[in-house]
């Protein structure tokens, strides 16, 4: 079937099966940022933004997807608060195998929209957000900065 | 120093944090063949007859393999140095199957829709046998590998895969003229790596007709060489890239989809990748070697070990990849710990079981090993009414002295005598107990309703490499602009290693480390790396690396005298500038004049290394728990480090070594369960049910580092990749003893077994 979606400002036209998930739609538009971890929406990998909140792009179809916005880091090359949260994760050594990285920057940056503030919180909010490589902390370190978040 | 020991942003961060295409999946071919692999439904079983004639004819379906379409050579998996210490006991394809999710058969389609669905098609008729499920009576139970034509196994019939032995003095002796003895069991899980980025590859034919490979791999040359074996085609005809990998932590150490995807691409002539579901990865490639551990520690009244026995039987599952070797891990990078002792003796067994392979993991052995020895070591301490620190403090290795275990213990065979000439295990005890605030915490136990808090502590080692069997090697080559590229085999898995070798390559030549662009584990055109793995690439790839850097130096001063018509000596290059008697020359102004009008000649150094020795890291671990006595769960509190790696050639890259290493420990000290069904199936296959720490699971964690100048490392330096998994399991299982009196010996420690414990304890 034919879908249209809107990603990352721009209007593609694609052809799909229906059980096409929104994570094989976008990796057949070439936006590779958008990778599979686990099979069973347990490891935020997948995360893309949906009406700038995270969603996971394993287990949404490419068709639920019409009608709505969706942002990849592709799409954010040149936002401000961006640019920020990725400079301070690649300033605290926080970006190890970097598998997981987009869908962490991505949740993060939603995060600054809904103006989380307490650490708690914040970690709550990530909890979705896997790593293996990285022990979290550093993430948190560089994420804290961000969010301007003291001890 | 001026560009090692710096915690410069890695150098391929920003695009991989920008969602560049840079991993496997996202550079394979468009109109990549999709590969599947039919996996077996049984532990146990023969493949009587398989037909595949519907498959076949399924539209879009390019073809189906089994077992009669691969040549009948054995192998081992694991990527090691050759020969490998591991067996010859597995074929590419056969007509047994010893796991739930062994492969059975292989299928290549237009698109994995098409793929899946033919894996449906194929028939097979099974003659099912009993599967050996419990590694403690696999020696009496009838073989798993009867069949002919494998090697290096132990004993078939027994089910051994391999065994070890060695000793040290008396150890009967000794132990009868010990005040105190000490007696302890452990077990360790199947531990799951669970990197985020599932095993993947592809391949296809290049227009010379050689056979390209782009891997997720640690170990591109072992692959390319084990490739060559088990497809029977020459060597020099593959090409093994690595892209950058999603994680690995050893669980990319092997040969895995990459025969399959190689196989459909030489039969059809097509572009073909393999991306492996997470199930499969969870239950069939591999998992951390489950072992039972006994201790048995002697001492003198005041605390002083006289002696440590350490017996071990390991579960390698299906097949035997790294199984000699991480046993005798388990006690090479655990025993010296405490090297004084009069007597050593150390044995064990690797058994077959029909579960899933065990293989390489992050550890090695060494985390099993440091569970058992390091619990010991507390019961030790409370017998004896001692500070589990001071007991440590009293038999621990210090800077200068050795271990005979250095030389008898290697790695699947003798190790390599060595005098330890850089540890800070002291000052790692002293300030980590001070920060930590040890004296104070261990003899209180804070409780608040159910809840109680107790603290633990552990110590460890690890080593730097494989002596004498590692060996890294790196080209520089210098730039008509000045700028050098620097070809290293070494294989970047996410650790930021290609970040440091430039730093190290940039120390040495004096230039800044943006005009050193490495290149990472491309066989065609990188210098050969046994690859990222046994925590070497630091030391061995980084010393290769300084040493092409030194080489680099000299040519570039040799070829200035020649400029310059003067004498060597006479002639400086100080990184910026080559300076002769009467000139000076920008490097850049120089390269542009060596490449295009004067003494036209290419500048390039090459260099290998291999450690005569395998430097350890030390590091102290203090952690506190809290433990809730009406449900079981145990909740981490704080995690304080001190690791001792020498110089930190990147300190944050170093410290999240640490950390992400520290995370995976108390994954598995706590939440990483392993379960298989009666018909052993595994049950802990998705990431649903298979539990790895998240951010609101492991406390506060904080890594300092005490710095020792290695004389044999670059710029000072030691490995710090694996020695922050050695201790949670072990300290954690201190602290619940402190907190509750209960002793843990199971891992991981759940609520299930903290209650059953406790209700023990209690005299339920």
């Amino acid at each position: 079937m034919k879908i249209t979606l809107t990603v990352n400002g721009r209007k593609e036209n694609l052809e799909v099966e229906p059980s096409t998930t929104l994570l094989e739609a976008l990796r057949m538009l070439g936006l590779y940022s958008v990778r599979k971890g686990c099979d069973t929406a347990s490891c935020g990998v997948c995360t893309v933004l949906m009406d700038s909140k995270p969603i996971l792009s394993c287990c949404s179809l490419a068709v639920q997807a019409q009608g709505h916005s969706i942002t990849t880091v592709e799409g954010l090359e040149k936002d401000k608060d961006f640019e920020e949260i990725r400079k301070n994760l690649l300033l605290e050594g926080a970006d190890q195998c970097g598998y997981c990285g987009p869908s962490l920057l991505l949740t993060v940056y939603s995060l600054k929209k809904r103006n989380i503030k307490s650490l708690q919180e914040i970690q709550k909010y990530l909890v979705g957000n896997l790593c293996r490589c990285t022990g979290y902390h550093s993430q948190l370190r560089a994420i804290k900065e961000f969010m301007e978040v003291g001890e | 120093m001026k560009y090692v020991k710096r915690s410069i942003k890695k150098v391929d961060g920003y695009g991989i944090l920008s969602g560049k295409p840079a991993y496997t999946d996202d550079l394979a071919p468009r109109n990549s063949l999709i590969v599947k692999l039919l996996r077996s439904p049984y532990a146990f079983a023969r493949v009587r007859k398989i037909d595949t004639s519907e498959a076949r004819s399924l539209e879009g379906v390019e073809c189906v393999l089994t077992h009669e379409d691969f040549p009948r050579i054995p192998f081992t998996r694991a990527g090691q140095g050759y020969p490998e210490p591991s067996p010859y006991d597995k074929f590419a394809l056969d007509s047994y199957v010893r796991y739930v999710g062994d492969e059975v058969a292989v299928v290549a389609a237009k698109d994995e829709q098409t793929a899946e669905k033919a894996l449906k098609l194929i028939e097979v008729d099974y003659e099912v046998l009993n599967p050996v499920l419990d590694f403690e009576f696999s020696e009496k139970s009838p073989p798993i590998h009867p069949e002919d034509g494998i090697s290096g196994v132990e004993n078939q019939q027994n089910n051994v895969c391999s065994a070890y032995e060695m000793d040290i003095g008396n150890i009967e002796e000794e132990l009868k003229k010990c005040a105190h003895v000490v007696k302890h069991r452990v077990y360790t899980q199947a531990q799951a790596h669970v990197m985020m980025e599932p095993h993947a590859a592809f391949s296809y034919i290049d227009y010379q007709g050689r056979l390209v490979v782009v891997t997720s791999s640690q170990v591109p040359f072992h692959i390319r060489r084990i490739l060559s074996r088990v497809l029977d085609i020459p060597l020099r005809n593959i090409r093994v890239v690595k892209p950058r990998i999603g994680g690995g932590f050893g669980g990319k150490q092997a040969v895995h989809g990459e025969i399959y995807a190689a196989a459909v691409t030489l039969k059809t002539g097509k572009p073909s990748k393999i991306i492996y579901s997470r199930k499969e990865v969870f239950e069939s490639s591999y998992t951390r070697h489950p072992m039972r551990i006994d201790v048995t520690l002697g001492s003198d009244e005041k605390g002083v070990l006289k002696a440590i026995d350490m017996e071990i039987l390991s579960d390698t599952g299906a097949y035997g990849e790294h199984a000699l070797t991480t046993l005798m891990v388990a006690g090479s990078k655990n025993l010296p710990l405490y090297n004084r002792v009069n007597a050593v003796r150390f044995k064990g067994k690797v058994v077959y079981t029909n579960h899933t392979p065990a293989g390489a993991y992050r550890g090695y052995g060494a985390v099993q090993g440091n569970f058992a020895l390091e619990s010991a070591m507390d019961i030790l301490a409370s017998k004896l009414g001692l500070d589990p620190v001071k007991l440590r403090q009293l038999n621990m290795i210090r800077e200068g002295e050795t271990s005979p275990i250095f030389k008898i213990m290697g790695e699947g065979r003798e190790g390599a005598e060595m005098t330890i000439k850089s540890c800070k295990l002291e000052q790692c005890v002293e300030l980590g107990k001070r920060i930590f605030g040890w004296s104070e915490k261990f003899s209180k136990r804070p409780e608040s309703g159910t809840k109680v808090r107790g603290v633990g502590m552990a110590i460890a080692m690890q080593g730097s490499g494989i002596a004498k069997i590692d060996m890294g090697s790196a080209i520089l080559k210098l730039n008509d602009d000045g700028s050098f590229n620097l070809l290293v085999g070494a294989t970047d898995l996410g650790t930021g290693s290609d970040t440091i070798l430039a730093q190290i390559a940039a120390e040495t030549l004096n230039v800044p480390v943006k005009k050193v662009v490495p290149y990472s584990s491309d066989t065609d055109l990188t210098p050969f790396d046994t690859g990222a793995y046994a925590s070497s690439t630091t030391y061995v790839s980084g010393n290769a690396v300084k040493r092409a850097a030194e080489k680099m130096k000299h040519l570039i001063v040799q070829h200035g005298s020649k400029l310059f018509n003067c004498s060597e000596e006479e002639v400086v290059f100080n990184g910026e500038e080559i300076i002769g008697p009467e000139q000076r020359l920008p490097l850049s102004e120089f390269a542009t004049k060596l490449y295009y009008s004067e003494n036209q000649t290419q500048l390039c150094s090459t260099a290998s290394f291999v450690g005569d020795e395998a430097p350890p890291p030390y590091m102290s671990a203090f952690c506190e728990i809290e433990l809730d006595t009406e449900t079981g769960k145990i909740t981490p509190v704080r995690y304080v480090a001190v690791v001792d790696c020498g110089v930190p050639i990147n300190p944050n890259l170093a410290r999240v070594q640490v950390e992400g290493a520290l995370v995976q420990g108390i994954g598995m000290a706590l939440y990483e369960e392993v379960k298989y069904d009666s018909k052993g199936r595994l049950m802990t296959n998705s990431m649903m049910n298979y539990r790895i720490p998240s951010r609101l699971d492991i406390g506060d964690i904080e890594v300092h580092f005490v710095e020792s100048y290695e004389p044999t490392g670059p710029y000072g330096a030691k490995s710090v990749a694996e020695i922050g998994i050695d201790t949670p399991p072990a300290a954690i299982s201190n602290a619940v003893y402190n907190a509750v009196g209960i002793r843990l010996h199971d891992l991981p420690f759940t609520p299930e077994k903290v209650l059953k414990a406790l209700r023990v304890k209690e005299g339920f």
